[in-house]
């Protein structure tokens, strides 16, 4: 089975901390990492790879830095591991994204694609689904079991009030939770390999432009765009009160009355 | 030239998700700013199902069809269906309902459709100028909003939030237009099979639904100490939520959750208990009616939220406020 798992190198943005006074982003020393649910399907292409044996290409769209994410891929036990880098690329919304990188994919043999649900900078969920269209393959998302048996995959599709076991014939594509697995950690020796001995092959448009018509690309192939970004203003607070126990809950009886909350 | 307001109206086993009826709400808004209609779409109902209630919520006409296949949510019929109403209607705007079946349909179809999607909306309007939805919607995990636009490819797509907006005015003199709809599904329509559906048998707690809200978060301090904010919920008829924090950390369930990346809650009152108020979670409980903030840390930004601030030691102060509730609750019976 070829498994190709699509990944995005991303700001972890639980450490992300707004400039009080500015009340603007601090973006330096931001750890970059690889997005959580990402991350689940490449642990996920690696245990099929384990049970049924599996060749497991990892692949990115994202600038020049994104290799370390890739590499990190390898450390974990990815077989290649593929750049897609290009000024053209930029700017992209999810629509030109996942052009994108379905272009790539039409030129990667595959059985089984597999993407996080959503990135967490980003929080869309709508890469894995773009792509699974554009490929014309069917698409499994909110994934939190997943076996690959025979030229099909099986899998647990979770909503918020149920679950559905799936079959789909391969070649499909999946959106995994990060509650899929607990990836492995790089093992010292992968780690090593990953950079000394492995290679993170770099596509530019050159390389797909004859899977993708170019004006569907980057930002001038997004429908959406931004208009404008801007902090949320705070509420505006309250009052705070800094006294004793017994005081405090006095006052807080006297507001949820008040408010006729009991 | 496309036209009219569409809402996606989901259903599970026949019952018409909340979700769907905020948009209806926020849709009618839209739908009469831009001069237009305003079409409900429901796909998969059991035969003979009154639609008369969607109009009554604001829909000027509810397309609907009604055809087992459609009865549990599977992508390829669910899009088939969308995109051949986008085809043939050309709607102006098309909303979804932010949940694990609109998140997963609404991207298949603009794929399809090649028009532009913005996820998880909190705020839709329409531009004076160029009449263009503009939609608003938190990114980078919550801590800035972005306004986007789609200017050039119809319809507007959008997704949005359950609990985000607000259900609409019910007028149950409004008249409007029933459109059965047929379709033809093959096999290649059905290229997922479903071995088996398992829904929730425990009555999980819907913290979307409660009308008081007791939220931990790291300051807690541990699992077992979530059992006074239980106590104090139950005193208070409420139900007990938490912070991302917490979740992580393994002391509550994910469903609990409050937050960007959990669920946005607009109780009557909203009670943060040892949360500091990062931007991910007040983006999921500041259209609570009325927060009250316990937090040991003076300069816990969840103070710049609040309606009332309590600055001190909540293993103490809870305890108490349950006491005081329970005995007033007491005195109010006998």
């Amino acid at each position: 089975m070829k498994i190709v798992v699509c990944i995005k190198q991303v700001p972890d943005t639980t450490e992300v901390k707004l400039d009080p006074k500015t009340g603007t982003l601090i973006r330096e020393g931001i750890p970059s990492i690889i997005n959580p649910d990402d991350k689940a399907g490449i642990e996920a292409a690696l245990r099929i790879k384990e049970e049924t044996g599996a060749h497991v290409t990892v692949l990115s769209m994202g600038p020049p830095q994104a290799d370390t994410a890739l590499r990190e891929a390898l450390a974990m036990g990815a077989d290649e591991a593929i750049l897609l880098t290009d000024r053209a690329f930029g700017g992209a919304d999810t629509w030109a994204t996942s052009s994108t990188l379905a272009a790539a994919l039409k030129k990667i043999p595959y059985d089984l694609v597999i993407t996080g649900r959503q990135a967490i900078d980003g929080d869309t969920a709508q890469v894995g689904p773009q792509i699974a269209e554009h490929l014309g393959i069917p698409q499994v998302s909110y994934v939190s079991e997943l076996h690959a048996k025979g030229g099909s995959i099986t899998a647990k599709r979770d909503f918020e009030d149920r679950y559905h076991l799936i079959k789909v014939a391969c070649p499909c594509l999946v959106t995994a939770l990060a509650e899929l697995n607990k990836p492995r950690y790089m093992s010292v020796g992968g780690i090593m390999d990953a950079y000394r001995e492995r290679q993170v092959t770099v596509w530019t448009l050159a390389d797909i432009q004859d899977t993708v018509d170019p004006a569907n690309l980057g930002l001038k192939g997004s429908p959406t765009k931004v208009k404008k970004s801007f902090t949320k203003a705070a509420k505006g607070s309250g009052e705070t009160f800094s006294v004793g126990a017994d005081e405090a809950v006095a006052i807080i009886m006297e507001k949820l009355r008040g408010k006729n909350l009991i | 030239m496309s036209k009219d307001v569409y809402i996606f109206v989901e259903q599970r086993d026949s019952k018409i998700q909340k979700v769907s009826l905020e948009l209806l709400g926020k849709g009618r808004e839209l739908a009469d700013k831009l001069g237009q209609r305003l079409v409900a779409v429901v796909l998969g109902m059991e035969p003979g199902t009154s639609y008369q209630k969607l109009i009554h919520d604001g829909a000027d006409e509810v397309v609907y069809v009604e055809d087992p296949v459609l009865a549990e949510y599977m992508t390829e019929p669910y899009a088939k269906v969308l995109t051949a109403i986008i085809r043939e209607r050309q709607p102006e705007i098309l909303l979804f309902g932010a949940t694990s079946v609109g998140r997963d349909l609404a991207p298949r179809v603009s794929a399809r459709v090649h028009t532009g999607l913005t996820a998880d909306c909190t705020s839709l309007v329409i531009d004076e100028e160029s009449n263009h939805l503009l939609m608003t919607r938190p990114a980078f995990g919550g801590n800035i909003m972005a306004t986007i636009a789609c200017e050039n490819h119809r319809p507007q797509m959008a997704t949005v939030r359950p609990g985000v907006m607000g259900l609409p005015v019910k007028d149950e003199t409004r008249i409007g237009v029933l459109t059965p709809m047929a379709m033809n599904f093959d096999k290649a329509d059905q290229n997922v099979e479903i071995l088996s559906v398992v829904r929730s048998v425990e009555k999980t707690v819907d913290i979307m639904e409660a009308g008081i809200l007791v939220s931990g978060g790291r300051g807690v301090g541990g699992p077992e100490k979530f059992d006074t904010l239980r106590e104090l919920a139950s005193a208070l008829g409420g139900e007990v939520a938490s912070s991302r924090a917490a979740v992580d950390a393994g002391w509550m369930e994910r469903e609990c959750q409050v937050g960007q990346t959990g669920k946005t809650v607009r109780p009557g009152c909203y009670i943060a208990c040892g949360i500091s108020g990062a931007i991910q979670h007040v983006a999921g409980m500041e259209s609570s009616d009325y927060i009250i903030a316990i937090n040991k840390n003076e300069s816990a930004p969840i103070f710049d939220t609040c309606d009332l601030g309590i600055v001190g030691d909540l293993h103490v102060i809870i305890p108490k406020l349950t006491q005081a509730v329970k005995k007033m609750k007491e005195s109010q019976e006998s």
